[in-house]
């Protein structure tokens, strides 16, 4: 049974990617107690994902790195993984969660020494690259996962392959008994920081993303250019593994569209260009990127860097919301048609691959939030003096890029900070 | 002080025991390593093996250890499981960092068992040279937080603080607190629904600021001179009239703002001398006057019918004298301004807004934007050519959508100007060229660092602050800026940012009074001190340190403010008499270990290869390499150091000294794109390596000896290659000619 102290003075974080974790380490860095759930087998969320940050073109493993180094340093925190939060009751200063824990079937015993992957056979689809690929039953969600502890895919309870993984773990890491837990914590405060999810592209229908193999969607496009993604880094299409040089990116792909998202998703324009360069980085002179665009909005500073791509002669941009693709069958090539709105020309142009800059659904569920909270139309959480001490933080809030979401979760610590340290004077 | 009594803990699990001889290992922990003892364990990081750690820390000055070498997996495996209070606690890396680079068949065996021997000399010898790290108490706790700028960001700054229970001082320039929000008739909506133009509320938070006992504001009112060090900032405030008053502080969040572009030098826009082209916050005024009536237009007071809104006007150019980048809220303002003339003029004035790329981001953005196209207003791609005076305006432009030349006719253009950041002198800036005109801009904060007076610039004259992962960190400790200062942003984003610093603020005057390190190096109780007789005063260290943490005394002696330090090492690595040093961290920890590798003499055919590597990039990247089994030559004795920054050229010069064959030195990038977390620290080891090759010519050895990559953490096929190279260049250039 897990057993967690938590009081009215602790700070209770729902959501373990930049925002939540930066959240969490910002106050249990000012010395508050914090409990920070996280619905996967390990914190990072969607930056663990992610090959580079525009604009400076780093590696997000990086600050992860610290972030996790702080983690893992700073007793004041207490991370709880494969954990989603059920219910809250109670009022700002005395909130009651209940929080449902997925069983893992390791133990903390885990060394991470990897016997139990290579004892299992059956493959499991690859969530961290988005399906893309397979990886054994028992498995280390990616290479810093922290914790750095593995997990059985539920698929194998029941079988021999994880009577195989019990019997090579020599640490009785592997308890395959393992069951749902439910347990309830105090906190005086919550931080909703949830996040976002890429938008289903199946529901852009014209765009074929369920039909067409050379259709992908923005994230597994970083998951293909990692290094240790399942290409391993290298820029194939799906098809036929062929080299992809000639690339088209599809802005407001559900974005900015009554029939998606209504909301612009922020960060997909800076995305894209983002990711023309790793066309150009893997092709040189033969790459070829075009961004067909409605509004390119590379937001303040970030200017620099649209005009660093516009400079690069291998990446074209076409003022237009892309109409249609189909498929060219005997080369596999999709085919865009639309018009281009500068001078009103229509097109039909062929590409090797195509990548949907898919938008940021948030993970807010309107219809099953766990408290009374103030909801806007795009799903996001507003900031309203009627949501108590729950706070959201980051692409709860708003579709924000990382550093917009760090800057936002930083905030919302300090009114997290705010409400438990008024029940800390109340309590003398 | 107790004498030194190091327990050596060696891990058997991971396939630890069947890979290396752990009696072996045991030996030479006690025989070379000195350990008191040397006890064994199926699985060190069970509770058990924990429990057998903190039985033997037991007791005082009594206890069987004070200071812990773990040998086991790498120091970033199991920290929560092995983590042992102030006890000097390090981590012989025996997992990934030897038998899992090392293959498993017979003749690697002795190669394989003789790094884990080096690996647990070195931690030994690491131990030894540790102290335990307290806190100084140079500083106390002192939760009064200083905000410089009373304007939008500043008052909220100061709101958010004192509502978690910290006094607060606001310093404002102007007469009164309110800033350019002050001036604004609305502002863009920041809540749901996002439909229409909302009322600012400054009022309100000017009210709320004045009733408000713990807040403090003084009008009219500078910072004369900053001095201290967060926990023990001290302040002159000085008033217009002459007065000043000295306060102290705990941590100071700098709010001074921004200024609007001033358009009159592009002739274009016919700015200059045109009453009826305003920018838009002149428009802001003109729609304030209009009182609620129809808004009219300044030259004659005819009641506005058309306004053109010309957008990125000196923005997003590359033209000298223009902004390179955008607002990032010009676009949404517009639409805010357009609908002003919607509702006051009636929905038959005409409202074009002529954009580029319509910014209008977020859910609210765009909320916004379709309720503009709902009101009636017009949007035009355009790219304008020229704004023609007279009694009626003409906006010539070419229209993207039709593709030809085109103008309109207005009573109204309103510019869309960008914004600057009102921030101080950068301490970096490069010095003016002779013949340059130096325009002089005033501190704001009046440091008396040694490294300037204000917060260095990150880009296009914005203060300093870290791009993506961490926006607070600023290379001034405990001095976070906030607000369009720091980078473009409106209202609602200002709001999210002074909340944001005022956390980091009292994050910071809490950490500072019990003598923590701040970020990344939180809770570090360790800080540099120097021994004075041995220093040259030759202020390489206050020159260096990235975070101008380092004064200079009278005499020109170092003066360390420790809770402005950020424990890179920089000032370490600087100090060219090693005089420098942190109880955890010093030119013996790491010295030591050197000195107590085994270097095999000449006719072993054993090179070995010292790697430094950064503890937050390479050493995770040789990690990952280690998971997927990817080999290391035997030779390599991998050292994490804090920072690139940290290396003392006497590492260098001792292990070549000392017989080994080849250096590698792994730190991050460290040009524009630096990702060096201590800012500089990459960059001044590569400068200070850039001489070695003299050092190493002198001793009559091979400059490729020693060199320096950048290594970023997804290097993980890159990284070992790196190390291997050197192995193949020493077999290449042959052995060094120093072994013993």
């Amino acid at each position: 049974m897990t057993e967690i102290v938590a009081t009215n003075e602790t700070i209770l974080v729902v959501g373990g990617g930049i925002s939540g974790m930066t959240a969490a380490l910002e106050a249990a860095e000012t010395g508050k107690q914090v409990i920070l759930v996280e619905k996967r087998a390990y914190v990072g969320g969607r930056i663990s994902q992610l090959y580079k940050y525009f604009p400076k073109l780093c590696f997000p493993t990086c600050g992860l790195e610290i972030n996790q180094r702080r983690s893992k340093m700073n007793p004041n925190l207490t991370i709880l993984t494969m954990a989603e939060v059920t219910d809250i009751s109670g009022e700002a200063g005395a909130y009651t969660a209940s929080i449902k824990i997925s069983p893992r079937y390791v133990n903390e015993n885990c060394t991470g020494c990897g016997d139990c992957a290579k004892a299992v056979e059956l493959e499991v689809s690859d969530d961290f690259n988005y399906g893309m690929n397979t990886h054994k039953a028992a498995y280390l969600p990616h290479k810093m996962a922290h914790p750095q502890r593995y997990v059985l895919d539920p698929a194998i309870i029941g079988t021999d392959d994880a009577e195989k993984a019990k019997a090579a773990c020599k640490y009785n890491a592997v308890d395959l008994d393992m069951q749902e837990e439910n347990i309830e914590l105090k906190a005086g405060a919550v931080v909703w920081a949830t996040g976002w999810q890429p938008y289903d592209a199946n529901k852009i229908q014209p765009y074929g993303y369920d039909r067409m193999a050379n259709v992908i969607t923005n994230v597994e496009f970083e998951r293909m250019m990692d290094p240790t993604g399942p290409t391993g880094g290298k820029l194939l299409r799906p098809s036929d593994g062929k080299e992809a040089k000639d690339v088209a990116f599809i802005q407001c792909a559900g974005s900015r569209d009554k029939n998606h998202l209504l909301h612009c998703s922020r960060i997909c324009c800076m995305a894209s260009l983002k990711q023309s360069t790793y066309v150009t980085e893997a092709w040189g002179d033969d790459a070829s990127s075009t961004i067909y665009y409605i509004d390119i909005r590379a937001i303040d500073r970030f200017e620099d860097f649209y005009k660093k791509v516009q400079a690069d002669e291998n990446v074209k941009f076409i003022k237009s919301k892309v109409a249609s693709i189909v498929e060219n069958k005997e080369n596999g090539n999709p085919t865009l048609h639309g018009v281009d709105t500068e001078g009103y020309h229509r097109y039909a142009t062929e590409h090797e691959l195509v990548v949907l800059a898919v938008g940021m659904q948030p993970s807010v569920d309107k219809d099953a939030f766990p408290i009374d909270i103030t909801i806007n139309e795009e799903g996001f959480i507003e900031p309203s003096s009627e949501n108590g001490g729950v706070f959201a933080a980051g692409s709860a809030s708003d579709a924000l890029d990382v550093n917009r979401a760090v800057q936002h979760a930083t905030g919302a610590a300090l009114r997290a900070v705010q409400v438990v340290n008024r029940v800390a004077r109340a309590e003398g | 002080m107790a004498d030194i009594k190091i327990g050596a803990y060696i891990c058997k699990g991971c396939g630890l025991q069947d890979r290396l001889d752990i009696s072996q290992l045991e030996m030479t922990a006690t025989r070379d390593g000195k350990a008191v003892f040397a006890k064994t364990h199926d699985m060190l990081c069970s509770q058990e093996g924990v429990d057998m750690i903190k039985a033997d820390l037991q007791g005082g000055d009594d206890a069987a250890a004070n200071r812990v070498m773990i040998a086991a997996c790498s120091r970033r495996a199991k920290v929560e499981a092995f983590a042992f209070g102030n006890t000097p606690t390090i981590r012989a890396n025996l997992r990934e960092g030897v038998i899992w680079v090392r293959p498993d068949e017979d003749e690697h065996k002795e190669t394989t068992q003789e790094m884990a021997d080096d690996y647990i000399r070195m931690g030994c010898a690491e131990a030894k040279a540790q102290e335990p790290a307290e806190a100084s108490a140079e500083q106390q706790l002192d939760k009064h937080i200083l905000v410089v700028g009373g304007g939008y960001t500043g008052l909220t700054a100061a709101i958010e603080a004192e509502a978690a229970g910290y006094p607060v001082t606001i310093v404002e320039k102007a007469a009164q607190l309110g800033g350019m929000t002050a001036q604004l008739y609305k502002k863009i909506p920041s809540c749901s629904p996002y439909a229409d133009p909302q009322d600012t509320g400054i009022d309100a938070m000017i009210k709320s600021v004045e009733d408000n006992a713990n807040i403090t504001v003084h009008l009219n009112s500078t910072l004369t001179r900053t001095s201290g060090a967060p926990g023990r900032f001290a302040a002159d405030i000085s008033t217009e009239s002459g007065s000043t008053t000295t306060e102290n502080f705990g941590a100071i969040v700098q709010a001074s703002g921004q200024k609007l572009y001033d358009p009159s030098g592009l002739s274009q826009y016919a700015y200059s001398g045109n009453a009826d082209v305003i920018t838009n916050l002149e428009m802001e005024a003109l729609a304030k006057a209009a009182d609620g009536g129809p808004i009219k237009r300044p030259s004659d007071g005819k009641e506005v019918k058309s306004v053109a809104f010309v957008q990125n006007v000196g923005q997003c150019s590359d033209e000298e004298d223009q902004l390179s980048y955008h607002s990032g809220w010009g676009d949404v303002v517009a639409i805010k301004q357009a609908m002003y003339f919607k509702d006051l003029n009636g929905s038959d004035c005409d409202t074009t807004i002529m954009f580029d790329n319509l910014r209008t981001p977020g859910a609210g953005g765009e909320d916004f934007y379709r309720s503009g196209q709902r009101k009636g207003i017009t949007f035009t791609k355009a790219d304008i050519t020229e704004v023609i005076a007279g009694n009626e305006l003409e906006v010539k432009f070419k229209d993207q959508i039709l593709d030809n030349d085109t103008s309109m006719q207005c009573d109204l253009v309103v510019l869309d100007v960008g914004t600057l950041p009102n921030s101080g002198p950068d301490p970096y800036a490069p010095a003016a060229e002779e013949d340059e005109v130096v325009v002089n801009v005033d501190s704001i904060l009046n440091l008396d660092y040694r490294q300037g007076t204000d917060l260095p610039h990150l880009k296009h004259g914005f203060t300093d602050s870290h791009f993506i992962c961490f926006p607070y960190e600023t290379r001034r400790t405990g001095i976070y800026a906030a607000g369009p200062v720091r980078r473009p942003m409106d209202l609602a984003q200002a709001r999210d940012d002074a909340a944001g610093a005022a956390m980091k603020a009292i994050q910071e005057a809490e950490n500072a009074g019990k003598g923590m390190a701040a970020h990344p190096r939180v809770g570090d109780l360790s800080f540099p001190s120097f021994r004075k007789e041995g220093c040259t005063q030759c202020k390489r260290c206050t020159v260096e340190c990235p975070f101008g943490a380092i004064n200079e005394d009278e005499e020109g002696y170092p003066v360390y403010n420790e809770s402005r330090c950020r424990r890179c090492g920089t000032c370490m690595g600087a100090c060219p008499v090693r005089v420098i040093s942190f109880k955890n961290y010093s030119v013996e920890t790491v010295g030591q270990q050197i000195k107590n590798v085994d270097v095999p003499d000449e006719f072993d055919e054993k090179p070995r290869i010292l790697v430094l590597a950064c503890e937050n990039d390479a050493y995770p990247a040789l990690d990952m390499a280690a998971m997927n089994g990817t080999e290391i030559t035997p030779w390599a004795r991998v050292i994490p150091v804090r920072c690139l920054g940290s290396i003392s050229l006497s590492w260098v010069t001792d292990s070549m000294n000392n017989g080994y064959d080849g250096v590698v030195l792994m730190g991050c990038r460290r040009d524009d794109d630096y990702q060096c977390h201590f800012v500089k620290g990459s960059a001044m080891a590569a400068e200070r390596m850039s001489k070695v090759g003299d050092t190493l010519s002198t001793l009559n050895l091979e400059p490729e000896r020693v060199v320096i990559h950048e290594v970023a953490i997804t290097d993980i096929q890159r990284a070992p290659q790196l190390i291997n190279d050197m192995a193949e260049t020493v077999d290449k250039i042959g052995m060094s000619p120093f072994k013993f």
